[in-house]
């Protein structure tokens, strides 16, 4: 891509990236990366809250134990579609599209991604992908979950799944393009002298994760052809009555969908590390074991799939093994919980907005990861499973993990992305609001879960009503809370306060240049540190002093 | 010295187009994975009847299509050295053998695919075997036409890329300066030869090893 050298025009002072067109076929037909990033952030944002409003709207059915606003097939349903949306179009894009398109080429020093038409390019496909899901829904949605069981998904369901199918097996090729830019961009495109123990954490994990996204998403896709082929023609592969396997499709779903999970677990940690070692000041502790922490999950990750089949009918010590290499995944991810920490050890620790996400977000994937452990021990799995004690725990992984780490990233980067600062108290109000709403609303499942109330069901038994309440109510304190950021960044945007540069004093490269960066993102070449997370703890003290 | 020259001129030896074709070849890589996978968990559940439904494929002209392909990789690799080499003419034509040879390989599978309805081995509706082993010896044709179907997908988008190529060449758009897009072609193909290597085995020659 990059041959042509071409002699600079002098550099333009005022004009950054937001400058450079403004009406509409100058953002649709882009190939800037920050500019694609912002079409992200702007689709997903929509999917959000329209994975958002099914849930609310479970969340309302399950107040009374007993039908209250709909049926159990529209009940079906809106998981169904809350599942699709938040994973596909949602958490699976979110922080790798948005804040991995925008920040990745900065963070190496490069003025754009390695392929940027095919960075473009993947928008619309997901954008496309996007659409044939809209369409599903308004032809009458799906009711199998998002996971597409079979035989219910081939033999039994009579609503769109074809549909949806197709729209989900479009988007992987977005995902997959995106993974593919980002693994091009990473090798081929990083300053010299920036290398690869100089790079950081952010940029590791979203290696790491494109890896998972490139080589998990294809299996998805032909998963999905299968499964449609046999609801659409009756083919065999999944059909127990003709020879076919079932559990076969959840090993091939699961082969993906695990790795999934650390899609969307890997780039929030690497979004925690820049932002808790900006705010204390201090270098990530041990960033070797963090990075290799990154990359020991992206490749065990692929080998935990069999723990979602513990009561399927799998063999035992298929079981046994999955459970082991479960466990195994645990102590990586301890790794970088107790790095964190020892990050916070005796640093100069200010809590702005992102840090408060930030610190969230390690609380609550605390949570979610030790919760994990009972899941990967199979004597517990044959009682939890299926229960409100799994829908916490991934609830606890990908929304107080992944959302929480996606808000921490933007709000961390919102100044060198708008240029703007937005109001630091409503902001850290919202991160508050959204930590309470989130435990108020998801603690009690892990309750309801022990003691034996089934996931996915609109009806329940009555001495499980108060727990239901309590989370019900927890589920509309979130939804203020995710509505706050809206109206205040939105104001931002037009109103905030200018900022210089750098504004939290952070060491990333992207922060040596304007904000809103120009367009080629550096008017000169960034200076590239002698270490990553630069931060002088002791020069910091001193200045307290 | 300039910020775009520096930006842009970084390592102009290494194409970025090349790595990102490696990657999505990875991708390819597991997209055909799962279907192998798929073939080995319901052969081992099924060997019998995969060793009987194997006898009635067209061994033939299965063998015919991997000659045909096996010598499109050597043309396409001879191409894409001839003009790296600036034999010009040379890697003109020996694209244009691969394209036939290409075009040949779907006619083949066109004509073994119309032979094979005609049977009734396609896996729904009236299909041809019956017996005990009719239920795993289904699965088999079903495996066959995904497999196969997948492959052909990828070889035709291989034709229009390899007809995209003969054109440059032609008109000289390509040339010993500009060797990448041929080559990367080339290697496109040479992986949809690859697939076929396996296929071919695990689809013909069950029955007779």
């Amino acid at each position: 891509m990059s041959t042509a050298i071409v002699e600079p025009t002098l550099p333009e002072p005022e004009g950054n990236y937001l400058e450079n067109g403004y009406s509409l076929r100058s953002w649709l037909t882009t190939t800037d990366h920050k500019r694609i990033a912002i079409l992200y952030a702007v689709t997903i944002t929509a999917f959000f809250f329209m994975g958002g409003t099914a849930a609310t709207l479970m969340r309302l059915e399950l107040i009374s134990p007993t039908p209250l606003i709909m049926g159990a097939e529209t009940y079906n349903k809106l998981f169904t579609a809350h599942g699709v949306i938040m994973v596909w179009f949602f958490l699976i894009p979110s922080i790798p599209a948005t804040l991995g398109n925008f920040l990745i080429p900065m963070m190496v020093g490069a003025k754009d991604v390695a392929l940027p038409r095919v960075n473009l390019l993947s928008w619309y496909i997901f954008v496309l992908g996007g659409m044939f899901v809209i369409v599903t829904l308004i032809a009458g949605g799906i009711d199998t979950g998002w996971t597409f069981y079979v035989p219910l998904s081939t033999r039994y369901s009579d609503t769109q799944v074809v549909y949806g199918v197709v729209g989900i097996f479009i988007a992987g090729f977005s995902s997959i393009l995106t993974g593919l830019n980002f693994i091009v961009t990473v090798h081929r495109l990083r300053a010299p002298g920036l290398t690869w123990f100089k790079l950081p954490l952010f940029v590791w994990a979203i290696y790491a994760t494109s890896i998972i996204l490139v080589l998990a998403t294809p299996v998805l896709a032909m998963t999905l052809v299968l499964l449609a082929m046999q609801r659409v023609f009756g083919l065999v592969i999944f059909d127990e009555l003709l020879c076919g396997d079932p559990i076969l499709f959840q090993h091939m779903f699961w082969f993906y969908s695990h790795p999934a999970v650390y899609i969307m677990v890997l780039p929030a940690m690497g979004v925690a590390s820049e932002v808790i070692s900006c705010f204390a000041r201090k270098p990530v502790f041990g960033y070797r074991t963090m990075a290799y922490a990154i990359a020991a999950i992206a490749a065990f990750g692929f080998m935990v799939w069999g723990h979602h089949l513990f009561v399927a009918g799998q063999s035992l010590y298929a079981s046994l093994v999955f459970s082991f290499l479960s466990y195994v995944v645990a102590i990586p991810s301890a790794i970088k919980v107790f790095n964190w920490t020892a990050t916070l050890y005796k640093g100069s620790i200010t809590f702005e907005a992102p840090m408060l996400y930030a610190l969230g977000f390690v609380g609550l994937f605390l949570i979610g990861g030790l919760t994990g452990l009972y899941l990967a021990s199979l004597a517990l799995d044959a009682n939890l499973s299926d229960t409100y004690f799994v829908v916490a725990h991934f609830h606890y992984i990908m929304v107080g993990g992944s959302v929480m780490a996606y808000f921490a990233g933007i709000h961390f980067w919102w100044p060198k992305i708008t240029g703007r600062m937005y109001p630091e108290s409503w902001s850290r109000l919202a991160a508050i609001v959204i930590f309470i709403g989130f435990n108020l609303t998801f603690f009690p499942q892990f309750i309801l879960g022990l003691e034996g109330m089934p996931r996915r069901y609109f009806e329940y038994a009555p001495q499980f009503q108060f727990l239901n309440i309590l989370s019900s109510a927890g589920a509309s304190i979130l939804a203020a809370g995710y509505a706050l950021p809206v109206l205040y960044l939105t104001w931002s945007i037009r109103h905030g306060p200018h900022v210089g540069r750098n504004p939290w004093g952070a060491k990333g490269l992207e922060w040596q240049t304007r904000s809103p960066p120009p367009v080629e993102n550096f008017d000169v070449p960034p200076r590239i540190p002698e270490r990553p997370y630069d931060y002088d703890p002791e020069a910091e003290e001193a200045k307290r002093k | 010295m300039s910020v775009n020259a520096d930006l842009a001129g970084r390592r102009a030896n290494d194409s970025e187009s090349e790595v990102g074709l490696w990657v999505f070849l990875a991708s390819e890589v597991m997209f055909f994975g799962l279907l192998f996978y798929g073939y080995t968990i319901t052969r081992m559940a099924h060997p019998q009847a995969f060793a009987i439904a194997s006898a009635h494929t067209d061994v033939l002209l299965g063998s015919l299509n991997a000659l045909v392909i096996f010598t499109s990789s050597l043309t396409v690799a001879l191409a894409a050295r001839s003009l790296r080499l600036g034999a010009q003419r040379a890697s003109f034509w020996l694209l244009a053998v691969t394209l036939t040879l290409g075009v040949l390989f779907l006619a083949i599978k066109c004509y073994e695919y119309y032979g094979d309805i005609d049977k009734h081995l396609v896996p729904w509706g009236d299909f041809a075997l019956h017996g005990p082993l009719a239920g795993g010896e289904r699965m088999f044709f079903f495996m066959y036409f995904v497999m196969t179907g997948a492959h052909a997908i990828h070889l035709t988008v291989g034709l229009g890329l390899l007809a995209f190529m003969l054109a440059g060449v032609g008109r000289g758009a390509y040339t010993q300066k500009n060797t990448e897009a041929v080559e990367l072609t080339a290697l496109y193909w040479a992986v949809v030869d690859t697939v076929w290597i396996f296929l071919y085995p695990i689809l013909y020659l069950v029955h007779r090893s």
